[in-house]
């Protein structure tokens, strides 16, 4: 079992958006929160051009990229046909009212 | 939706494009609804039929043109039956009975049993060599043919005759094309046009004999047939005769079911035949008395029929207008709707015989009907809009027929017309698509729509200024399946069938004011939309119901969420607002400061007379703003699609020239302007006499200093595709140009759709629309100005509100140490 470590209070987080984490040697990782708030969490790099995923518009259990509109999958990290990548997805959960991410 | 044990049950007679794609249009939208049984009688998956040509000519294979591969069927579970014919249709046992005996029962039948090549009633039609055009088997009989045998006879100077004549040829034939009218396509083209078409592909190498009737085709000793005879006697060597003289509605199997027929299976408009279990969609169905043997038609009754079948019950199909393209490479023709005119239409010709060019346009009522067009077809997709928009033509006809090319003007090196660029030229230049890799993969993933393109290839999909060129090579890709909705039937987004035009309807006509009325009441598809419907909708609530409506945050672009400007890097550009362009010491300074302070690597002046401070970490925002804002400085807005800037030049205030005070009524404008959203950014210009130093005649709004007042411009674009301001009219006040851009603005924002420039709304509904609501209705006039200053009445500075009230929360990183 992993250890939990506890990075927010999921109200921090608002519905339909996110928020950045920078954790040092796993550099910037963005937390989203979805409409039924589930909670996921994406490293914040578009496997497109790199671009900050935790800026773009959460819809259902995707977001989209802000640079050039990718849409990239909040629980498996994967980006929508036709487009073809993925970024490292990282192991959140609600509990209580904390976010918590795996370490 | 409701739980069942057991789901109904969908046979689907006919594998085929129209029947296919009905099922793929009720996968969308009902994926989990029937079990479904798919009966073919050839043997292969659904392919694109239209695409056989190019496979005859021998420019694609038969694998390239499979739309759907076996994988498919297995994958979305549909039972699968190829090379079996349906038999017998049992409607009392509802079930259906196979030439092998195969059975199935269903609970809602759906027929796409096609149509079959007319075979001319002729001695000897049934002779070895004698086809019709219309399978693979048939194009692979055409191939072999082509390689044993010399001389071919293709009976029928209609668009797949020509097609077939021209990929025979290619193939080594000697091919004489036979026709009865008195020119070729004349169910397509005007005799001008058609023999500007037969000129052509007598150049190819091909052969006509027009008004020829046959008589009978003659058998050789080999027993295959050797010759063609016409009723005037005369003779021709003919090893092999293609029969492409129309096709047939195959509606025997529904006739002989006791389902009621009239030249095809009779429909209404929702699809379905005299038995309400069961629908028929394409060319063996008549709508309306008309049967349609083109695949755009079909397409439209496609997504219609899995509308009922699904239970939604709300799609009407109502006839399609067509238009054609022939796919023979190196001919350039288009068609569409009455082309031919008559009794009350007027036309419009331009005919250069010798430059190969001739272009028809028939107008009915200042609206056009119709066109054709030989040589130069680079305006077909704009024309056909028109058509299809029905539009007012009244205040563009002095210009319709030389086009409006919908090609932007940079970024494809002056190319507008896609037939003359090579496979290699750069089509988007934004993403470094060329045409090789659009064709490609229009053929290979069986491509239909401009978005389908855009989705695939992502040309067209940044800038958009080369979706006029998209659109081109898709209609002579694909011929006759290429058709564009009407602009104000184009769903918003795949959230949703309903138009921007109708969903702003409902959000005024229904009180409309959160984004979750809007979805419920409309019947979105997805639980909270999508990056394209979203901040659409959320414009849309609060430009109709000002101070009622809340701004919903998470459905704007994050520049309009973070007030600056995202930058590839993640960084962001801030963008103080300088009334009118002017600025002074203190303000300088202030910039100055914060520059050296927040360590700004860029610091640049913007085309809208404004400083730009680029590379600034999102954490920082907030504090930048409150050093600017100390200074007595706002927000630029150049992030927004709202108010962006009013240029202006020095004006009467220092020039000799001026006429008018420009920088005073800029400012004024930009004052009154402040914080404005709209559908799309806003730029407006003073300038203070014609010499128009503030390039007054490309932005939304331009206003130009006369000696008498002022003039006033609206609709000007200076972006992807540079687009000259209309003139509107000429007031004498200050006062005036404010009431007068005022109200344009506002109506603007109740009716543009979202991402529309005020000139591409204009091109959407005419400038006299505009002049009728803002110079001649002086009421209506003054009801939108003061519905423009009453919503933004308190209009705040949006760096001071989400410093101080709003969270800053989303500024701040969360930070977690090892």
């Amino acid at each position: 079992m992993s250890n939990w470590k506890l990075i927010c209070k999921l109200e921090d987080i608002p519905q339909l958006g996110s928020r950045v984490v920078h954790w040092e040697e796993r550099g910037k990782i963005a937390v989203f929160r979805t409409s039924d708030d589930e909670v996921f969490a994406l490293h914040d790099k578009c496997p497109h051009k790199g671009g900050p995923l935790s800026q773009g518009i959460v819809h259902g259990k995707r977001v989209t990229c802000p640079l050039h509109g990718w849409n990239i999958g909040l629980d498996d990290g994967k980006a929508v046909a036709p487009d073809v990548g993925g970024c490292k997805k990282f192991e959140v959960k609600v509990e209580n009212g904390q976010v918590l991410m795996a370490e | 939706m409701r739980k069942r044990a057991v789901k109904p049950r969908l046979v689907l007679i006919g594998n085929g494009m129209a029947g296919v794609r009905t099922v793929e249009e009720l996968l969308k939208i009902a994926p989990d609804h029937y079990d479904i049984t798919i009966f073919g009688a050839e043997p292969h998956p659904n392919y694109n039929r239209i695409l056989l040509s190019p496979v005859l000519a021998g420019e694609m294979t038969i694998a390239e043109i499979v739309l759907n591969e076996l994988d498919w069927y297995k994958e979305k579970d549909i039972k699968l039956h190829t090379g079996k014919q349906i038999k017998t249709i049992d409607r009392a046992r509802r079930k259906v009975i196979a030439d092998d005996g195969t059975e199935e029962s269903y609970d809602r039948l759906l027929i796409a049993t096609g149509s079959t090549p007319f075979m001319l009633p002729i001695p000897g039609n049934d002779l070895p060599g004698v086809i019709g055009y219309r399978d693979i088997k048939d194009t692979d009989e055409m191939i072999e043919a082509a390689k044993l045998h010399k001389h071919a006879v293709v009976i029928g100077g209609g668009l797949l005759g020509l097609e077939a004549a021209n990929g025979l040829k290619l193939r080594g034939m000697d091919v004489t094309v036979v026709h009865l009218g008195p020119w070729l396509l004349e169910r397509q083209l005007d005799e001008v046009a058609g023999k500007m078409l037969q000129k052509s592909l007598e150049d190819k190498g091909l052969k006509f004999l027009l008004q020829k009737q046959t008589e009978m085709l003659v058998q050789g000793e080999s027993g295959r047939v050797a010759a063609v005879r016409f009723k005037d006697g005369m003779q021709i060597p003919a090893d092999l005769v293609v029969m492409a003289a129309g096709i047939r509605p195959n509606y025997a199997l529904a006739e002989s079911s006791g389902i009621y027929c009239n030249r095809g299976i009779v429909v209404n408009d929702t699809m379905q035949t005299y038995d309400p279990k069961v629908y028929a969609v394409g060319e063996c169905v008549t709508h309306r008395g008309i049967a349609y043997g083109l695949v755009a038609p079909l397409f439209e009754q496609a997504k219609v029929a899995a509308n009922h079948l699904a239970g939604y019950g709300i799609g009407r199909y109502t006839g399609s207008v067509t238009s054609t393209k022939l796919k023979v490479t190196g001919i350039d023709l288009f068609s569409a709707g009455d082309y031919m005119g008559g009794e009350g239409t007027e036309e419009i010709l331009l005919n250069d015989p010798h430059g190969g060019v001739y272009k028809k346009l028939v107008i009915r009522d200042n609206k056009l009907v119709g066109g054709v067009m030989y040589g130069d077809t680079a305006d077909g997709p704009w024309y056909f809009q028109l058509l299809k928009d029905g539009r007012d033509i009244h205040d563009i006809r002095d210009s319709l027929i030389f086009g409006q090319s919908l090609v932007g003007d940079v970024g494809h090196a002056g190319k507008s017309k896609a037939a003359e660029m090579a496979d290699s030229a750069e089509v988007c230049g934004c993403n470094g698509i060329t045409k090789g890799v659009i064709v490609q993969a229009i053929k290979s993933k069986g491509l239909f729509t401009l978005d389908e393109v855009k989705k695939h290839t992502k040309a067209a999909s940044s800038c958009g200024s080369c979706a006029g060129l998209v659109e081109q090579i898709l209609a002579s890709t694909i011929g006759g399946a290429y058709t564009p909705a009407a602009s104000d039937k184009k769903p918003m987004c795949g959230c949703t069938e309903h138009s921007h035009g109708k969903v702003r309807k409902l959000i005024n006509d229904e009180h409309l004011t959160t984004k979750e009325a809007v979805f419920a009441e409309l019947g979105w598809t997805t639980p909270n939309g999508c990056d394209k419907c979203r901040p659409a909708i959320n414009y849309y609530l609060i430009s109709t119901w000002p101070h009622e409506a809340k701004d919903d945050p998470q459905s704007r672009f994050i520049n309009e969420r973070a007030h600056a400007n995202i930058q590839k890097d993640g960084t962001y550009s801030v963008v103080p607002r300088m009334w009118g362009g002017l600025t002074n010491p203190k303000e300088l300074r202030a910039i100055a400061d914060a520059a050296e302070k927040y360590n700004v690597p860029t610091v640049k002046v913007t085309g809208g007379q404004r400083i730009d401070l680029l590379g600034i970490k999102k954490e920082d925002l907030p504090g930048i703003w409150a050093d600017l804002n100390a200074a007595g400085m706002v927000s630029g807005h150049a992030y927004g699609k709202s108010i962006r800037t009013v240029k202006t030049c020095v004006g009467m205030e220092h020039c000799r020239f001026g006429t008018q005070l420009a920088m005073s009524m800029g400012v004024k404008l930009e004052k009154m302007l402040f914080d404005m959203y709209a559908p799309h950014k806003v730029k407006l210009a003073v300038s203070g006499c014609p010499r128009n130093c503030a390039e007054a005649g490309i932005k939304d709004v331009g206003v130009i200093g006369v000696d008498s007042g002022y003039e006033i411009y609206i609709g000007g674009n200076g972006g992807i595709k540079t687009e000259v301001a209309q003139f509107l009219c000429k007031v004498t006040s200050d006062e005036d140009v404010m009431e007068y851009s005022g109200a344009f603005l506002q109506l603007y924002r109740l009716e543009g759709w979202y991402l529309e420039r005020t000139c591409h709304w204009l091109e959407r509904v005419g400038l006299d629309y505009v002049n009728g609501k803002i110079v001649e209705d002086e009421d209506g006039r003054k009801a939108l100005y003061a519905a423009l200053l009453d919503s933004l009445k308190d209009a705040k500075d949006p760096w001071a509100t989400s410093r101080e009230e709003g969270p800053v929360k989303q500024f701040i990183p969360i930070m977690v140490e090892a």
